[in-house]
């Protein structure tokens, strides 16, 4: 009886403990990589591994705790891999297309500077 | 409860809350706005692991349903805040 | 529209929410059986109006063996990422965009490429062009850009071609 029990909370901390380094692995990164465009990949590293971790563990567990098949941890990963895609994507769009509005403004900038400049020659002369 | 459960779910949740402070340090330093959405996005992330370690922790099946709920919840925000700064630029 | 289709408009849709609704209640005994079952067929007949399109798994083996290597792509693209970013700026492989012509146009077998591209940590799906002919796609690693390509388009989009379309 304490036998088992002992092997599946060896395998639950094991679980735990990479879940915890990925998740600091993440944001690690996401600290310190200066593109906004690498800073998106490190964060899926704790949406799906180090999240996946955690609720295998509490699948086992709970399963172990309660005599039978608790699967309904598993349905935390189900919910994010339908909901991450959704916010990732829509802020890589906010980015591409802030970056765009700011180098539209650019180049108008540049457009139109040698029209003030023109007009000051047209003050001038 | 053996000592190296307990001390595996204590290493996991240091990690987690030092992974927080880093991820607060890039929220308050920006630069840009989806930067700010994303790293709150992640801080629910890891709201949602913290409870679920916690249930583990005490034993108690009923911290899912928290966790469940802190997911849906950070998507809706992160979701609306992502959409929101994407519509104040065009509008702007 | 025979009665069949028409007491279960989207028999994956069924399957889902039964499944859904016993995991959620944490028991299989026959009266949680029995709600279960009546939502899983109210709740398509009701939400059937507002399905863009039903879904269509023309081969379901294939779709199994999909995901599982999806499953693996994503350990192992956790573990180059992980690297990655531990390793400094001289391991620092080369990231970019890559733009990739897309054959695939069925909706939902774009939706499930979106799905998987976002997982995939080595790999941010940022845009589609309005005509869904190419997608543009922030990579981890690119390595070699064709080569990259042509095995994108062989091991994600090929399969979801044959499964959706």
């Amino acid at each position: 009886m304490s036998m088992p029990l002992v092997w599946i909370e060896l395998i639950v901390a094991g679980l735990l403990v990479v879940s915890g380094l990925l998740v600091l692995v993440a944001a690690i990164g996401f600290v310190r990589l200066q593109d906004f465009f690498l800073r998106m990949h490190p964060p899926a590293l704790a949406y799906t591994l180090g999240s996946w971790c955690v609720a295998i563990a509490a699948a086992l567990y709970f399963s172990y705790l309660e005599g039978r098949l608790a699967l309904h941890p598993l349905l935390i990963p189900v919910v994010l891999a339908i909901t991450v895609p959704v916010t990732t994507v829509l802020l890589a769009r906010v980015s591409l297309f802030r970056q765009r509005a700011a180098d539209a403004d650019r180049s108008v900038a540049t457009t139109v500077q040698p029209r003030t400049v023109t007009d000051a020659d047209r003050h001038s002369g | 409860m053996s000592t190296i459960l307990s001390g595996a779910i204590t290493f996991a949740l240091a990690c987690y809350a030092l992974a927080s402070i880093l991820v607060v340090s890039r929220l308050v330093r920006g630069p840009r706005a989806q930067d700010r959405v994303f790293a709150l996005d992640l801080l629910y992330l890891h709201a949602m692991l913290v409870v679920m370690v916690l249930g583990v922790r005490h034993r108690s099946d009923y911290y899912f349903e928290i966790a469940l709920l802190i997911a849906l919840f950070g998507f809706v925000s992160s979701a609306a805040m992502a959409k929101f700064i994407l519509r104040g630029e065009v509008i702007e | 529209m025979s009665l069949w289709q028409r007491c279960l408009p989207a028999p994956l849709l069924s399957v889902v929410l039964l499944v859904l609704w016993l995991l959620l209640a944490r028991s299989t005994s026959a009266g949680q059986i029995v709600l279960g079952l009546a939502i899983s067929v109210i709740v398509p007949i009701l939400t059937a109006k507002l399905m863009p399109q039903n879904v269509r798994i023309a081969r379901a083996g294939l779709a199994i063996r999909y995901g599982i290597r999806v499953l693996g792509e994503v350990v192992l693209s956790n573990l180059a990422v992980a690297r990655g970013v531990l390793g400094g700026a001289a391991q620092r492989p080369s990231a970019g965009f890559v733009s990739i012509p897309l054959d695939l146009r069925d909706p939902v077998g774009l939706t499930v490429l979106a799905m998987v591209t976002t997982i995939v940590p080595g790999t941010v799906w940022s845009e589609i062009a309005a005509d869904r002919s190419t997608l543009l796609l922030h990579v981890w690693d690119i390595g070699e850009e064709r080569e990259f390509v042509s095995r994108f388009k062989t091991h994600y989009e090929q399969p979801l071609r044959e499964i959706f379309e």
